[in-house]
């Protein structure tokens, strides 16, 4: 698109294709599942959520968003890794890895800021110092960007910790890795203040993200709700809203083909 | 990098009429000459910086070569000695013979007579032929294009110039040297009455000629018309094949046909602050009119600039280089922030100037100790805008938005400060590990796939695929009940149950596997055959935490290629 037919659209009301189809209401969406921590069923534009214990749970939350076509960029995280990532549904075009953001912390700390000023969703692997972080954080908050660190963050208005349960699909000499079970506890601040607590299974079956059905044996925690036949899963409110854009959506990019059934091995 | 004159087609002269009667001339022979009379004596005065009344001369050899004309109106010579010239004129100053300055020094003048008319030739220092059709025919006569052309000369490089136009390169330059403009086909006419000894150009330097010449006159032959009336098997059986050459040049023939010189064109742009700069608020503003100046010459000449070097030198005589590549052409905007985020990443001592910043090992140099004081801008890789269209690359990374274009901008920033291999974008490609599945390429390179993704990868393990990923894999040990080492067989078997895996200084039981699954690539290739077996492995800590890991087994020795946490 020229610049001159952007800055037309946005006379008239219509952001470029990221803004319109992902945010309108400020939030950024996620895999349906991974809305229940989430106090708004999103990642709100400007916010700070350390996201802590799983890489897997980082990748899934910039799927939905790098999909509708929002900027992913991923600092310090030399290890990360990218099929995973594809396979959890993130549009790998539009994420930029920065393995080694800098030598020094307030090295990092330009980096990152560089990185709030561009792109939609940026984590954060290395450590900053604790008055860089409140800088980043209001950056963020500045340019409506979403800051995901994956170390202890002051500020940080939403923090999700990851705790691995068990796999299922491998045996003693046997069958692959197929599905996960992943408890995500919630804490925040302000509407995030009750501490949440949801079972999923990431990754799913099919590589991406899934509900955890319930198994006997599983407890809520205490002032969770678990409504009648979703198990320990519930549907947030903002949910639809944020879906109901999806008529106007820019074309999606090509899906990632997964290949699940294309190895062969020996049995 | 191919000049834009080579591609421009040739101007299309006019096809001067022909009234009945006059004799055919091929028009290709029509020669315009521009001429810098005493150029050796012009260019090192030049270079001294001496005045143009002070006398002047060249000498070589202890004889006089060139002197200036306020030299010459005191009696000084070309060919007299030394010593006889410094009596004839004591305060006359004496310049080496340079052939190196000469040319030098014309160098500006070649370039100047070029902005009007391409495809000159520099046939010496002080005298450049070219074809005269095309000034000719755009200017619409002689007179008019000379005149331009000399003070076009003038005005760019302070030199005077004559010009003269005739059939072939002798008869142009002994027009030159008279300013006078000869038509097509009067170059013989023009010739005649001249004395042989032009014939001899002080400035070729040619012994042979002046003995030709010595010797025409002795036998009566004074004039070049004299000469030219001699028929050309006489010359030849007499004077021999130089001869024959020179009395084609009396004649109003050419000697030879002229070579075109193809314009270099300088795109680099160059810029110098005084004060240095040390702030990059001040770098950002110096940065911003030489992008626009460097995107205007680009664009005046057609092109678009996809790798952009840029040079600074600091005031301690540092240098800092960095080239910066880009798939889309670059924009007055995106060149001046690069130039600033590359200021940027200099004066705050962040950027490495050389090496893959990707590399742990790169040693990043140290930040400049002084401000900028010149900074050049080089486009070193340019394209024809029109083949440039960013249509051309649709698909992934490639597309348009303003979310896309500040996204890419944030890059490009990040690159500024840590270097171009810094900001990576994943790209997948074939293969079976899940490190060699996905290519990083640095940001702005063409991601272009290498082993296409989509076909059949037997031996493939399928999704899901470890979150982290080790593209170095990382020692660690599988052992069976016992503590020994667990082995793959060539069947492609675990030796034994695996019961305890170690990484990382932490011991975990091992709850499940599966595997081993051989890896057998390039085999024909001796440097990149790979032979591995992969397993997965799921392991328990004491207190019931599991942890899956890939692990890979080459050499007799397990690693870790992945863990999926």
């Amino acid at each position: 698109m020229s610049r001159s037919a952007t800055a037309t659209l946005s006379a008239l009301g219509v952001g470029a294709a990221g803004e319109l189809t992902a945010d309108p209401a400020g939030v950024l969406p996620v895999r349906g599942e991974l809305a229940d921590p989430l106090p708004r069923g999103g990642l709100r534009r400007g916010s700070t959520v350390s996201v802590r214990g799983s890489t897997s749970l980082l990748l899934a939350l910039l799927a939905e968003a790098t999909a509708a076509g929002c900027w992913a960029a991923i600092a310090g995280l030399p290890r990360c890794g990218a099929l995973a990532a594809a396979e959890l549904g993130v549009a790998v075009h539009r994420l930029a890895l920065v393995p080694r953001p800098g030598r020094d912390q307030s090295q990092v700390g330009r980096t990152v800021a560089a990185l709030l000023d561009g792109f939609d969703l940026v984590a954060v692997g290395s450590p900053v110092s604790p008055s860089a972080a409140r800088k980043l954080s209001a950056r963020a908050r500045h340019r409506r960007s979403v800051l995901l660190p994956l170390t202890d963050w002051p500020g940080a208005d939403l923090a999700l910790h990851a705790e691995s349960g068990s796999w299922t699909g491998l045996g003693r000499g046997h069958g692959l890795l197929r599905e996960r079970e992943l408890v995500v506890r919630a804490t925040g601040r302000g509407t995030a203040a009750r501490p949440r607590r949801t079972t999923l299974l990431l990754p799913a079956r099919d590589g991406g993200v899934a509900a955890h059905v319930a198994e006997p044996g599983h407890v809520a925690e205490p002032g969770h709700v678990a409504e009648p036949g979703h198990g320990l899963t519930r549907r947030p409110p903002t949910r639809g809203p944020a879906r109901s854009s999806a008529p106007s959506r820019a074309p999606a990019p090509k899906p990632l083909r997964r290949n699940a059934r294309l190895a062969v091995h020996r049995a | 990098m191919a000049g834009p004159a080579s591609r421009r087609s040739p101007r299309t002269g006019p096809v001067a009429s022909r009234r009945p009667g006059e004799p055919e001339v091929r028009l290709s022979s029509y020669t315009l000459v521009v001429w810098c009379a005493d150029w050796p004596v012009v260019a090192a005065s030049a270079q001294a910086a001496l005045p143009p009344h002070v006398p002047a001369a060249v000498v070589r050899g202890g004889e006089v070569v060139a002197c200036s004309a306020t030299a010459r109106a005191q009696g000084v010579r070309r060919g007299q000695r030394k010593r006889a010239a410094q009596g004839r004129c004591p305060e006359l100053v004496l310049f080496d013979h340079d052939d190196a300055r000469d040319a030098r020094a014309f160098e500006p003048v070649a370039q100047a007579v070029e902005e009007l008319a391409p495809g000159i030739e520099v046939v010496r220092p002080g005298l450049i032929a070219l074809d005269a059709r095309g000034p000719v025919g755009y200017h619409g006569s002689p007179e008019r294009a000379a005149e331009l052309l000399v003070d076009h000369v003038a005005a760019r490089v302070g030199v005077e110039a004559q010009v003269g136009f005739a059939d072939g390169l002798f008869a142009a330059t002994l027009a030159a040297h008279r300013g006078v403009v000869v038509p097509p086909g009067g170059a013989a006419e023009f010739l005649a009455p001249l004395g042989v000894h032009e014939l001899d150009q002080p400035a070729e330097h040619r012994a042979d000629r002046a003995e030709l010449v010595d010797l025409l006159r002795r036998l009566g032959l004074r004039t070049l018309g004299a000469f030219a009336a001699v028929p050309e098997r006489d010359v030849a059986s007499r004077f021999g094949r130089q001869a024959v050459l020179a009395h084609r040049m009396a004649r109003g023939l050419e000697e030879r046909p002229r070579a075109r010189r193809t314009p270099s064109v300088e795109l680099a742009v160059t810029g110098s602050f005084d004060p240095p700069v040390d702030r990059v608020d001040a770098a950002a503003f110096a940065a911003r009119g030489l992008a626009e100046e460097l995107h205007a010459r680009l664009v005046d000449r057609g092109l678009a600039c996809t790798r952009l070097g840029i040079l600074a030198t600091t005031e301690a005589g540092e240098e800092l280089r960095r080239v910066w590549r880009c798939a889309h052409p670059l924009t007055p905007q995106g060149i001046a922030d690069r130039v600033r985020w590359q200021l940027d990443g200099w004066l705050t001592g962040a950027a490495p100037t050389t090496g893959p910043t990707a590399s742990p090992t790169a040693s990043p140099t140290a930040s400049p100790t002084a401000g900028v004081h010149l900074l050049r801008l080089d486009p070193e890789e340019v394209v024809d805008a029109t083949a440039l269209q960013p249509g051309l690359w649709p698909g992934a990374g490639q597309e348009g938005g303003e979310s896309a274009e500040r996204a890419a901008r944030a890059a490009v920033h990040v690159q500024g400060l840590l270097g171009a291999q810094a900001v990576l974008t994943p790209v997948p490609r074939g293969g079976r590990g899940p490190v060699e599945r996905m290519r990083l390429v640095p940001w702005g390179d063409e991601p272009t796939p290498t082993d296409d993704p989509d076909l059949p990868w037997p031996g493939r393990l399928p999704a899901p695929s470890p979150a982290t990923v080790f593209a170095e894999p990382e020692p660690v040990a599988l052992l069976d009940g016992s503590g020994g080492d667990v082995g793959v067989t060539g069947y492609a078997e675990l030796t034994v149950p695996p019961s305890r895996i170690v990484h990382a200084g932490r011991t975990r039981r091992v709850l499940a596997w599966a595997g081993p699954w051989p890896v057998d690539e390039r085999w024909w290739d001796g440097h990149t055959a790979v032979r591995a077996a992969r397993l997965q492995v799921l392991g328990a800590t004491s207190n019931g935490e599991e942890l899956a890991f890939l692990l890979i087994r080459t050499g007799g020795r397990w690693a870790v290629e992945g863990v999926y946490d």
